[in-house]
């Protein structure tokens, strides 16, 4: 138990998905002009992230890994090389699943967060959530903690970003920092206080 | 139709860079500039990648029914993408080991799906091709800017060929440690895009509140 805490807390500060490793950044950077819409999509990120980690550490451990497929009489098979079509197929196929469901039986919050939904499947931050997972060989439970809390980190940070740039458009900025220029080096400083995060260890 | 292809290619390094202007392919970009050599093998995958899948896609653009076509785009460009991570495991292990999932990450590299999107659904094969070259080499061009101010200031050395010696190893120059860090590649990309913009004035965005001035009676 001790050990997934501090798996979380790692996650969502020290090893931020938007500040520490730039996933996502696309979306981080073009959909943070607003606290309202940065946070719909920060809670989309966080619900499709806890899905589809898991999902793809089932894939994983079930059909793919060496030997997994003993079960089927092929003990000797190693599927490893597939990783990377299944989890952009699962995650695009889970975004689907969740979009249709959301409309049928939640339609406020489809309204709310249907927009984001596709934009979520192009995510690096979803991916490579799922790749971090295969790379660092989390079990089923650390995959389940990993994909809630990086989804929380990031949700935190688009919101973050976008509070800072609300006030930033009422400044004097020199023109050619203007709009891209000078998110870019908000992103930096912000990346630089969550690096001071990097003593706590729990 | 020479000049037209010329500048399919040219456009994107500067004019039209798909990092500075489109905003596309960020996230790559600032994780894997901290050494140059491993930018390098970076921006030769993403260029490879952009101009296959564009051309493929473009080959099968009137037989994809439209609604099926993200996945059908997708398939296509993580087939290719394994096709570079397996060939970067068995020749360059050690850089792949340091790109770690940055290269599965080019599935979802904006560039290779916005060109994919963008063009190769409505141009022939050849154009497509053109277009995805020049793409992946404006996105190389900035990882390469990026990777020598970071790995000549931060560690003293181009392709770990000591330039500047550092005092460590009894030289003059103290290195930038700040470089290394993640945090620096943003302050980086956001001088960079300063400057082609102070360059070229006509990419500057538009300001949403204007400064009022007062004027002196």
């Amino acid at each position: 138990m001790e050990g997934l805490i501090s798996l979380a807390v790692k996650a969502v500060f020290v090893e931020n998905l938007a500040l520490s490793f730039f996933l996502g950044m696309c979306t981080f950077i073009a959909v943070s002009k607003k606290i309202s819409t940065a946070i719909g999509l920060g809670i989309s990120v966080m619900i499709v992230q806890a899905i589809t980690v898991p999902a793809n550490n089932l894939i994983l451990t079930q059909l793919l890994a060496p030997g997994a497929l003993a079960w089927a009489g092929f003990p000797d098979i190693d599927l490893t090389f597939l990783g990377l079509i299944s989890y952009i197929g699962v995650i695009a196929a889970l975004v689907q699943i969740l979009e249709m469901v959301l409309d049928k039986y939640f339609p406020p919050l489809y309204n709310a967060l249907g927009v984001f939904l596709p934009l979520i499947t192009v995510n690096c931050a979803i991916l490579g959530g799922s790749l971090f997972m295969v790379e660092r060989g989390y079990n089923f439970s650390e995959s389940v903690t990993y994909g809630v809390s990086s989804g929380f980190g990031w949700a935190l940070a688009i919101t973050a970003m976008a509070g800072v740039r609300e006030k930033l458009k009422y400044s004097d900025i020199p023109d050619g920092l203007q709009g891209l220029g000078i998110t870019f080096i908000t992103a930096g400083l912000m990346a630089l206080a969550f690096m001071s995060f990097s003593g706590v260890k729990l | 139709m020479a000049q037209t292809r010329r500048s399919q290619l040219v456009d994107p390094l500067i004019d039209n860079n798909p990092i500075t202007l489109q905003v596309l392919g960020i996230c790559s970009a600032l994780a894997v500039t901290s050494s140059l050599k491993v930018a390098l093998v970076m921006a030769i995958a993403v260029t490879l990648v952009t101009a296959f899948s564009s051309m493929f896609i473009s080959m099968l653009r009137n037989h994809i029914p439209g609604s099926i076509r993200i996945i059908v785009q997708m398939v296509i460009i993580a087939s290719l993408v394994i096709l570079v991570d397996q060939v970067l495991k068995a020749y360059a292990f050690e850089i792949s080991k340091t790109l770690s999932v940055f290269v599965g990450l080019i599935i979802t590299n904006c560039i290779v799906m916005g060109r994919a999107e963008a063009f190769a659904m409505k141009n022939p094969p050849v154009d497509s091709f053109i277009d995805g070259i020049g793409n992946g080499l404006g996105y190389g061009l900035i990882l390469m800017t990026v990777g020598v101010f970071r790995e000549l200031f931060g560690s003293g050395s181009l392709f770990g060929i000591t330039i500047l010696k550092t005092v460590n190893n009894g030289g003059w120059y103290v290195p930038n440690g700040l470089l290394l860090l993640p945090p620096s590649a943003f302050f980086v990309i956001g001088l960079l895009i300063w400057a082609i913009r102070a360059w070229k004035p006509g990419q500057v965005e538009e300001r949403q509140y204007k400064i009022q001035t007062v004027e002196a009676h």
